[in-house]
């Protein structure tokens, strides 16, 4: 028991080192992937992977924004009615999407849709033996697969973030446009009040970390996959869960962070 | 080891006491072995003889257990990343699973090293790629994807990538596996040429006998991890090892054990 206890601490430990290497590595390569001053092919696939894991991620997170906005709002409102505060809807949607939900939304929907597929593809990379032709090659699979699409995802996941944000309060005010027939204006002028800039920039702090999770852990998984096609199956099922749990936890390592350091707006 | 032929030529690739385990289980057992410039030497041997990890050694994906491996003059095991860099400019390598990208097609596959690595102009790029497809016949497929390969051509488009930065040494995988024998043979005939046309070193790991035969200056038997024949294919088809026989013979391996009396027989000659 206490041997198997201790091989998985090992087993975790050398995972979290592995992925901090491949981390420093590819932030090192960033640069590379740049425009203008990067090398013209990177940026090329790093816009090709903007498109990838953002755009193509747009209809998903938009949707599930403005389904749990609404959710949100009716649940806050059930609760709020019975003090005869409902027009507090707006200040609870509007905190509640621009301090946590709208992050955590769009990194579990491109953790849903990019781990996997990053993971899928990395993973036929190293059964096709692409991963070795590259090094021998003396290209570094880092900054040939890896750079480029984190680039794609540091850029991508913060607009989706912002976009999640606008869907998520607009399902609010659907909300109580249809219950309490509220008014643009009155629903605007009290949404901003309680948006704080504060709060938008920690939050989006926060899309950049859940953007760093989900590509090294689908890219991780991708190159751990040995043996066959069916492993390559595997593979992007824990990339998924993986890269889920991670942001989840991130979110709760940052979250208290932020308030034990006194950043966030509360209070 | 047998087969001193050329001690006044040049070692491109040489192997000494190279020893490799994975886990418990001793995959290469002190071999050694030189490939002279511009000879074509084919590494044979059955399945799980080690012919793939002596390959990944020479091309610097892995790091022996002991027992050092230098090309072109740098040890690989223990020279560093920029010498190592260096050195795999020298070498092209064509894999088993052809390991073409997916996403580009064979022109661009063959044009990648040359894009990735030189300052070139793209228009003298694609005059570059266009020799090297034209050289191993695939011009006329250059728009094609991977997927649109049959087998014999993404082999001929990984050689093609391979040879893209006119390598001193060309690293072959097996080349004809799960090809048909006509176009196997066509390989043969190709990897002949590119000998003569571009005065490469080949490494040929096979298991296909009868084609490291028509190529081959030198064929290298492996078996269980140690290098048991080595010359020409004259001299290897002569070998009185009673697994050279087996292997040249197609015998399976139960008939072998038959002759296991006489290999231990002949082992205590061979020491005494």
């Amino acid at each position: 028991m206490l041997a198997a206890v201790g091989r998985a601490a090992i087993g975790s430990a050398t995972n979290v080192g592995a992925l901090a290497i491949q981390l420093w590595r590819s932030v090192l390569r960033l640069p590379a992937a740049l425009p203008v001053v990067g090398h013209r092919r990177r940026w090329r696939t790093a816009v090709q992977q903007m498109m990838a894991i953002g755009v193509s991620a747009l209809p998903v997170v938009a949707l599930m924004s403005f389904c749990l906005g609404f959710v949100a709002s009716l649940q806050a409102a059930a609760e709020l009615r019975r003090y005869g505060a409902t027009r507090y809807v707006v200040e609870f949607t509007a905190i509640a999407f621009t301090r946590e939900l709208g992050a955590l939304i769009t990194a579990v929907a491109v953790a849903g849709r990019s781990a996997s597929a990053i993971a899928a593809e990395v993973s036929t990379m190293v059964v096709s033996q692409e991963v070795d032709a590259l090094t021998v090659m003396g290209l570094d699979p880092i900054d040939f697969t890896l750079a480029p699409k984190y680039l794609g995802a540091l850029v991508t996941l913060p607009c989706l973030t912002i976009l999640s944000m606008v869907f998520g309060i607009a399902a609010g005010y659907c909300f109580l446009a249809a219950s309490i027939e509220m008014t643009v204006r009155a629903f605007v002028r009290d949404a901003l009040a309680a948006i704080m800039l504060r709060d938008l920039v920690l939050t989006l702090i926060k899309s950049l970390l859940f953007a760093t999770i989900v590509v090294h852990v689908g890219y991780m998984e991708g190159l751990r996959v040995s043996g066959g096609p069916e492993a390559v199956g595997r593979g992007t099922t824990a990339a998924v869960v993986k890269a889920t749990f991670f942001v989840i936890l991130t979110d709760l390592a940052a979250t208290a962070l932020f308030y034990a350091m006194g950043w966030s707006a509360a209070g | 080891m047998s087969a001193n032929t050329g001690t006044a030529r040049e070692a491109v690739i040489s192997i000494r006491d190279l020893s490799v385990a994975f886990a418990s289980r001793r995959v290469l057992d002190r071999v050694s072995l030189d490939v002279y410039r511009g000879e074509i030497v084919a590494l044979v041997g059955g399945s799980g003889s080690g012919k793939t990890t002596i390959l990944r050694q020479v091309v610097g994906l892995a790091r022996p257990d002991s027992g050092t491996v230098a090309v072109s003059g740098s040890d690989l095991t223990s020279c560093s990343e920029a010498e190592l860099a260096a050195v795999r400019r020298k070498i092209g390598v064509a894999f088993q699973e052809s390991a073409l990208f997916t996403s580009l097609t064979v022109e661009e596959n063959a044009a990648l090293p040359l894009h990735e690595l030189t300052a070139l102009a793209d228009p003298v790029i694609a005059l570059m790629a266009w020799i090297k497809l034209r050289a191993v016949g695939l011009a006329d497929a250059r728009q094609l994807f991977p997927r649109e390969l049959s087998g014999g051509m993404k082999k001929r488009a990984a050689i093609a990538r391979a040879i893209a930065l006119d390598p001193d040494i060309l690293v072959l995988d097996e080349p004809s596996a799960g090809l048909d024998p006509i176009i196997a043979a066509g390989l043969d005939e190709l990897i002949l040429v590119l000998k003569r046309s571009f005065g490469m070193t080949v490494l040929v790991v096979t298991h296909a006998l009868e084609s490291a035969f028509r190529i081959a200056d030198r064929v290298a038997m492996l078996y269980q991890g140690s290098l048991i024949a080595v010359g020409t294919p004259s001299e290897f088809k002569a070998s009185p090892h009673p697994r050279v026989r087996q292997f040249v013979q197609g015998q399976p391996e139960r008939l072998a054990d038959a002759t296991e009396g006489f290999a231990a027989s002949f082992l205590k000659e061979f020491k005494a």
